[in-house]
């Protein structure tokens, strides 16, 4: 609902003890000794959870598939990301799909003219959750050099995770925007703007269905 | 280039189509009627200049006639270059398209997109075109945006005087 | 959800034809009546339709290059008839430059073809120069020669990278990165930037070189000719690479003319136009070099042009480098270039410049003019008309891509989708070019 209250990101750090304790539980202002059925339950709830969620975190974190998405002189940055001075495919992001079907992560590469925005966001919506969107370059995350009647900033049709800016960013740039994603969903996903608005996410409108 | 004595020349032979030579800076152009373009472009195409490099719209607003085309010729045999320029109204938009072929006279194929492109952003109709759509915005866009009185546009840049989302400052 | 559902289906009837068609799937079968005459042997003519099959290959498709789209008619496998659509990347950039003072314009105009943004920026100084009357310096001529030659290798390796791996022959895309990325350190050290540097300036270049520069360069143009012979090798060795390319999209040079088409795709039908031989400008006419030019005008021919061309733009720089002459690399003309800054302490006038300059711009004489380069896809004109003010009243570039992606339809009908894709990456289309 609102931005995370650091109160609770710290949440995550308890130790153990802390969490048994049920120190955390909401409107308590005492540590809670749970007993019995009540610690089980407590267990399961928030031990099991927190582990597999980070489990899950970790390797999705570790292996986007971006998709081949390039649209102006930021794709070619891009490009230059899977080639070998800058290799993505140490990070294990050398797999970019053309489908978005099959692709997690959009990188918005150039400018997003009138007539490419509704592509864009069909192509996102088609997507499957989990999915994540980099801006790359000045051009989408802001109007960019050309601030005129012919360009739409991608923040106000589709959401945005990472904005890198740069105009063209260079691939370290790029490579540094995407270990940023990396990292907010490995150590963090519900900060993302899921959270914020209590979204499940975007799906694909289709005509007359 | 023609010099300035073979601007002229060619000026005379095309009679009452020209309306004005210009020479400026080592730079031809043919100020012609609108409704002579494919005789003038024919004739030249006669005289050497088969080549059209380029066609493209400008605005001279507020000054009427207030559209112009240029078309940009090439001799590639010697070497030379040639501009016509012509002018129209914005009440009344219409030029013959270089496009098609006339009897008796081969058309300019290379015009096909580039006619397209001042339509879309002048908003000067070809006749003979065949198939003038818009070719950069969406079909169904209304206006031509490089008009000079159609606005840049753009989002306004937030600063902190004009932020909607920042508490005003207090004291 | 169901709100805006139900304000599609009863809106969609009054959306126009046009976002109709945009929302329909994207095959449709156009059927023609009429096949085969008398199929059935009974006399009757058959019944039997041949069906074209229109497809869309939309503008994210891993094959375009850039986002371009195409309506393709198939009848089987071949292609009958090619439709590009184009403008999804359409920037407004000539409308932005009329907004903007002359040198503002130049990092605009830069991201226009945005693999030969040197090309850009020189036919657009080219222009004003041409109207403010100014000289441009001998050593910043030849300091932009070498850079134009550098960004034509550039663009000619990323171009090989991306049509090798629209083939298959997707080794090519690391090594012609490697290369690009040597070219790039050295864009890097001229100017501080990889791409769209802004280092070309009306009236000469932003910057001299750095120290250190020319031994890079010297290294770079060392091994560069080896590199090529390797890419030729690696080629021409490949059998699927030639029965693709060889014999495919072919289009002879009167129609290509007709078209408008400049640059390797003419030079591969084999005439030998090219505006540094035709109409030297910025000095190329000190320097020698050989053009090449093929005899088929198939893809195989485009490929072995482009190959050979990076090989004269490895020649061309060793002379520029070699030649350079001392001198200033910006024009002295203060009513166009910023004085240096130790002026600026001790000369009045050289703040009062300083201080035009930078508020408000130079101010250009009421003019038009046209100025054509030869950039690594044919033909790149730049037209601007003045009106006296410090900001260009229309500029207008004439890019190649644009008028080149004509010759498309022409080239691949008849041929198989296959090759369609083959003559697509031959063309090298620049979307950026094509839609500004």
């Amino acid at each position: 609902m609102n931005p995370v209250d650091p109160e609770r990101l710290r949440v995550r750090e308890l130790g153990a003890t802390q969490l048994l304790r049920g120190a955390e539980i909401e409107g308590r202002t005492q540590p809670a000794h749970l007993e019995g059925e009540e610690l089980e339950r407590h267990v399961e709830e928030r031990v099991m959870t927190t582990t597999l969620d980070k489990a899950v975190a970790w390797a999705r974190s570790n292996s986007f598939f971006p998709a081949t998405f390039g649209l102006a002189c930021c794709a070619i940055e891009m490009i230059t990301i899977v080639a070998s001075r800058v290799d993505i495919a140490r990070f294990g992001y050398e797999a970019f799909r053309a489908s978005p079907r099959q692709a997690d992560l959009i990188i918005l590469s150039g400018r997003v003219s009138i007539k490419m925005a509704p592509i864009i966001r069909r192509l996102y919506d088609q997507m499957l959750e989990p999915k994540w969107a980099i801006s790359m370059g000045a051009c989408c995350s802001s109007m960019g050099v050309f601030n005129n009647y012919a360009l739409v900033p991608a923040d106000k049709f589709m959401p945005i995770d990472v904005h890198v800016p740069g105009c063209p960013p260079r691939p370290e740039a790029l490579m540094h925007g995407v270990l940023k994603l990396r990292k907010m969903v490995q150590d963090d996903p519900d900060s993302s703007w899921r959270e914020r608005y209590g979204a499940v996410g975007t799906e694909e409108a289709l005509p007359g269905a | 280039m023609p010099d300035a004595t073979g601007l002229e020349l060619i000026g005379q032979e095309l009679g009452s189509a020209v309306l004005d030579t210009v020479f400026f800076r080592e730079r031809a152009t043919l100020v012609i009627e609108p409704d002579s373009v494919r005789d003038v472009l024919a004739h030249l195409r006669g005289e050497g200049y088969a080549f059209m490099a380029s066609l493209h719209g400008v605005d001279y607003y507020p000054e009427e006639p207030r559209l112009g085309v240029v078309y940009e010729l090439l001799d590639m045999a010697r070497v030379d270059r040639i501009s016509v320029k012509l002018r129209v109204h914005s009440q009344a938009p219409e030029v013959d398209s270089a496009m098609p072929d006339r009897p008796g006279d081969r058309g300019w194929p290379t015009a096909v997109h580039q006619e397209r492109e001042v339509y879309d952003m002048f908003g000067v109709v070809f006749r003979g075109h065949p198939d003038l759509r818009r070719i950069l915005m969406p079909e169904d866009y209304e206006g031509y945006p490089q008009r000079r009185d159609f606005p840049l546009g753009g989002e306004p840049v937030t600063f902190t005087y004009n932020d909607p989302k920042r508490p005003p400052a207090t004291a | 959800m169901s709100p805006v559902e139900h304000e599609t289906s009863a809106q969609s009837e009054k959306l126009s034809e046009y976002r109709r068609r945009e929302q329909s799937i994207t095959l449709s079968e156009v059927d023609r009546p009429g096949g085969p005459p008398d199929a059935a042997g009974d006399g009757e003519p058959g019944e039997t339709r041949q069906e074209l099959l229109t497809l869309n290959f939309g503008p994210h498709h891993p094959a375009t290059h850039g986002v371009l789209r195409l309506l393709v008619t198939l009848q089987g496998e071949v292609v009958r008839d090619i439709k590009p659509i184009i403008g999804y990347v359409h920037t407004g950039i000539e409308k932005t430059a009329e907004d903007k003072s002359y040198w503002k314009v130049i990092p605009v105009i830069e991201r226009m073809d945005y693999l030969a943004y040197y090309f850009n920026a020189m036919a657009f100084c080219g222009a004003v120069e041409t109207l403010v009357e100014v000289e441009v310096p001998k050593r910043a001529q030849y300091l932009r020669v070498i850079n134009l030659e550098l960004n034509r290798i550039a663009s000619h390796l990323f171009w090989l990278a991306t049509s090798a791996l629209d083939l298959g022959a997707i080794s090519m895309f690391w090594y012609c990165l490697r290369e690009r990325e040597l070219i790039v350190d050295l864009f890097e050290m001229s100017s501080g930037q990889r791409m769209h540097t802004r280092y070309f300036q009306v009236g000469g270049v932003i910057e001299d070189v750095p120290r250190g520069y020319a031994e890079k360069l010297r290294s770079f143009l060392k091994l560069m000719p080896g590199r090529v012979d390797q890419y030729r090798a690696l080629l021409n060795g490949n059998e699927i690479v030639l029965a693709r390319l060889r014999g495919t999209g072919r289009l002879d040079a009167e129609s290509l003319l007709a078209l408008g088409v400049t640059g390797p795709l003419l030079r591969a039908a084999g005439n030998p136009w090219d505006l540094r031989k035709a109409q030297p400008y910025c000095s190329y006419g000190d320097f020698d070099f050989r053009i090449p030019i093929g005899t088929v005008g198939d893809n195989y021919d485009r490929l072995v042009v482009r190959l050979a061309e990076m090989d004269e733009s490895v020649k061309i720089i060793g002379q520029a480098l070699e030649g350079l002459p001392e001198g200033p690399y910006m024009t002295s003309d203060r009513k166009v270039a910023l004085p240096p800054r130790h002026e600026l302490a001790t000369s009045m006038e050289a703040l009062i410049h300083h201080f035009k300059l930078v508020t408000e711009g130079f101010r250009v004489p009421p003019g038009e003019a046209y100025y054509p380069v030869e950039s690594p896809r044919g033909e790149l004109g730049c037209w601007v008309r003045s009106d006296g003010s410090a900001k260009p009243a229309r500029v207008h570039m004439r890019d190649p891509s644009f008028v080149n992606l004509q010759a498309f339809s022409q080239m691949a009908e008849g041929g198989y989708i296959a090759d369609m894709i083959a003559t697509l990456a031959m063309l090298d289309p620049i979307l950026g070019g094509i839609d500004r």
